[in-house]
Parts: C-alpha cells; structure tokens; sequence
C-alpha cells in the first residue's frame, strides 16, 4: 500500500502556484517549464487550478505580513501528503528586503518547505532539478 | 446463476472495470494526441494510471459547511450509470434478437445522469466558483439535450419507428449503416458535437473553464471523490464513440469497429485542440439555432427517405 502511495505521487505530482507577491519573474520560469520546449507533462506534472487538486505547492516571493495568512490557508487547503516546494532566492530567506517593516520571514518559520530553489529568477532547469529532488527526498 | 452472470457483466466484463480500464487508457490517447498538436512529447501510458491510483490514496476533505451527504454521493452518479450503459451496448451489439428490452429512451436518462451528479456536487459544496460552474452545467445540458433528442428523433424514424436498440442496429445489418445517407450524415454530426457537450471538452468546457472558475463544480474535491469524477468522464469518453457507432455505423460487433472508434477518438481530440471556447450564451445560441435546426432539417429528410 506505501509502495503504490510513493509510486502514485512521483509519477504524477499535480502543481498548484502560489505567487506570495513576488515579482512576477519565478512565475513567468514557472510558466516557461510548462511549455512544449520543456514540456514537463512528460513526467506527469500538470498544473491545476484548485489547492484541493494539489500534490506540490510551487511557492514565489518573499512573505509578508499580508501574504503570510493567505499562505498558511492555501497550505492547509491541500490535502495531504503534499510537497512544497520554494522557488526563487526569495523563499529562501529574505533576500535584499530584509530590513523591510512588512517582511516576515523565511516561509520555513510557518510551514515545512521540502525544496528550496535559489536563483533570481531559477533557470527552468534548475526548477525541473528541483522538483526531481523534492520527488526523491520522499 | 443468473444473478451472477449479471453481476459479473456489471461488475467486471463490459462493466465497471473493463469500461474503467479503457476509458483511463483513452484518457491517455486523449492527452498523448493533444501533446503531439502542441509539437510536445506528452506523457507515458501509464500517466492515467497513475493519476487515479494516487487520487484513491489522498485524503479526501470535505469543505466546512457543505451538504456532507450529497458531497460524498454526487460523485457516483456517473460511475454507477455508465457500466449499465456498457453492458446494454454490448449485450445489444453482440446479440441484437435477445429479448432483452435495450430502450432508446432509457438510453437517454442514464447519460444524462452524469451532468446531474456534476450540478449536485457543484451546488452542494458551498463554493462561488463551483456553483457557477453547476449552473452553467445546467444551461449546458439544457442546450445540448434539444439537437440530441431530435438527432435521436431521425436515428428512429429512420430505423421504421422502433426504439428498441437491438431493432435499430438489426436494421442496419440489413439495410446498411444509417450513416450513409444526408439524413444520417447530419445527425452524426449533430451527436459528435453533442457528446463533444457531453464530455465538456474544449469549445464546451465552459463549466469547467479552467481560466475563468478553475475547475468548476470540481473545485472543492480531492482525494476519491475526485478520483470517481475523473473515472466517470474516462467511462463516457468510452461509452459515448461507442453509442454513435451503434446508433449509426451499424454496430460494433465486427473488427472494423476499432478504426471507426479510434476515428471518432481522434477527430474529437482535434475539435477539442483547434477551437476557442465558447461563452454560455453562445454556447445556446449555437445549439439552439445552429445545431437545432441543422438537426430539424435532418428530420425532415429522414421523413423523406433522404
């Protein structure tokens, strides 16, 4: 039963994308592994429109105080077991607006991130690389 | 053993397994095709598998404040009509002369059985997105439903007014498939575009528009219940090519019905991949004026022979 469980998540993990207020530019590398050049509904990955669908969260930009309640519901919105997975420099601290009154920290403080993605913006390889790796470490 | 044989035939051979297994497998042909239109590599065989085995093992959340029992039960509607659809096409298909009554209008009601079950669990999970989507469900099967019933209407005037199944397929053993006449001809036409309505793909998949509503009445489901939803639909894309053989292409009890199935499978792929979606009034308008009355001119040629 787990073996059939693990193999069902790896072999198609459905993606939802949260864009906690980033700017826009992990979201359109996001996109970008979505289209026929790197085509990732190869390995079954499909992105769907609902949290309940979701078996990966792909999270963008760095939280704020108004954001961070809107994270948390979407993350307890998703059943469970799902990955999530931080894209971006900005997930995974809090980058150049550290000294910001609005930023509340890294996204690990609130909810248990699997992967986390450095780049400003990641190469769509490197996001594919870290799916992979989030796939593995289950 | 008759109980038996009739359970095993609901259960396993044209029933519920044999019809999932090969509509989740259509489901991958469906995508694979799509793929290859998008000049894309498209995902493996066993994607649909996949998808349903890890759907059964996730959890399954039921909204706060939705009708529990509806919510859990609008799911199987579908599931539960589509093998009695399978085993009266088969069992009519395979042994026309039985005399088991397969009723055209019976027909009817259990395929329309699954657009009900989708505007229960949309109305019943208290969500904006998924109620919107039950209601344009509704207007969508009320726009579709007109044109299918008149195409209907010609498929049994032209098989002498009978609405047995196995005297309408006996008819075209004799006398040729319905297909090759005008009359047939735009009444196939007008029942692929309705099960293009039935299956909501694209021009339309307005009451799941993932863009506008997300996913629409399947907004709120997750885990089985969704999983129930998506094996529904993979049984209709099965079940659906199959009626419009039977009902005009005389009957699939031969081996040339798998390259008239694969046919029909492919050619609503590529309407599904080369058209805009429609918005709900045109959607009406397209089948009330448009397809209604391509489908009453239909019946009058079929009154006249044609």
């Amino acid at each position: 039963m787990g073996n059939a469980k693990l193999w069902g998540l790896k072999k198609s993990p459905w993606v939802f994308h949260v864009a906690a207020a980033s700017c826009n530019n992990c979201d359109i590398e996001i996109l970008d592994i979505l289209t026929p050049r790197w085509d990732v509904e190869r390995f079954g990955i499909v992105l769907v429109g609902s949290p309940r669908h979701a078996d990966a969260l792909l999270v963008t930009g760095v939280l704020n105080r108004k954001s961070l309640p809107r994270v948390i519901s979407v993350y307890e919105q998703t059943p469970k077991p799902c990955l999530v997975i931080g894209v971006g420099t900005c997930t995974c601290h809090t980058h150049m607006f550290e000294c910001s009154y609005n930023v509340v920290g890294p996204y690990d403080k609130y909810i248990p991130v699997d992967v986390y993605i450095p780049g400003c913006p990641p190469k769509p390889e490197a996001i594919i690389l870290g799916v992979v790796k989030a796939l593995k470490r289950l | 053993m008759n109980i038996v044989r009739i359970l095993f035939q609901y259960i396993i051979f044209p029933g519920f397994l044999f019809t999932g297994i090969v509509g989740l497998f259509l489901t991958w042909i469906d995508r694979k095709v799509t793929a290859r239109v998008h000049w894309r590599v498209g995902p493996p065989w066993f994607q649909p598998y996949a998808d349903f085995l890890k759907l059964l093992l996730k959890e399954t959340i039921i909204p706060e404040g939705s009708s529990k029992t509806l919510f859990l039960l609008a799911p199987l509607f579908g599931v539960v009509s589509m093998p009695i659809l399978a085993v009266m096409l088969f069992s009519m298909n395979f042994n026309p002369t039985s005399t088991f009554v397969g009723d055209l209008i019976v027909i009817v009601y259990l395929l329309a059985l699954p657009p009900i079950g989708i505007i229960i669990g949309g109305s019943a999970s208290k969500n904006v997105l998924a109620g919107v989507g039950a209601s344009r469900e509704m207007t969508q099967y009320f726009a579709y439903e007109l044109p299918f019933l008149v195409a209907i209407a010609t498929i049994i005037l032209k098989a002498g007014g009978s609405i047995k199944f196995g005297e309408i397929i006996l008819a075209q053993q004799a006398n040729g498939p319905f297909l090759y006449s005008i009359s047939g001809v735009i009444a196939a036409v007008v029942v692929l575009l309705c099960i293009q309505a039935k299956l909501s793909f694209v021009p339309f998949d307005i009451p799941e528009a993932e863009q506008e509503i997300m996913a629409g009445p399947y907004i709120e489901y997750s885990g089985v219940t969704l999983a129930m939803y998506k094996l529904g639909r993979a049984m209709m894309l099965f079940l659906l090519p199959l009626f419009l053989i039977s009902l005009l292409w005389g009957g699939f009890a031969d081996w040339w019905a798998i390259p008239k199935f694969l046919l029909i499978i492919v050619l609503i792929v590529l309407i599904k991949n080369t058209n805009p979606r429609l918005r709900i009034d045109q959607a009406l308008k397209f089948f009330w004026i448009g397809i209604g009355i391509l489908s009453i001119i239909g019946l009058v040629l079929a009154y006249y022979g044609l």
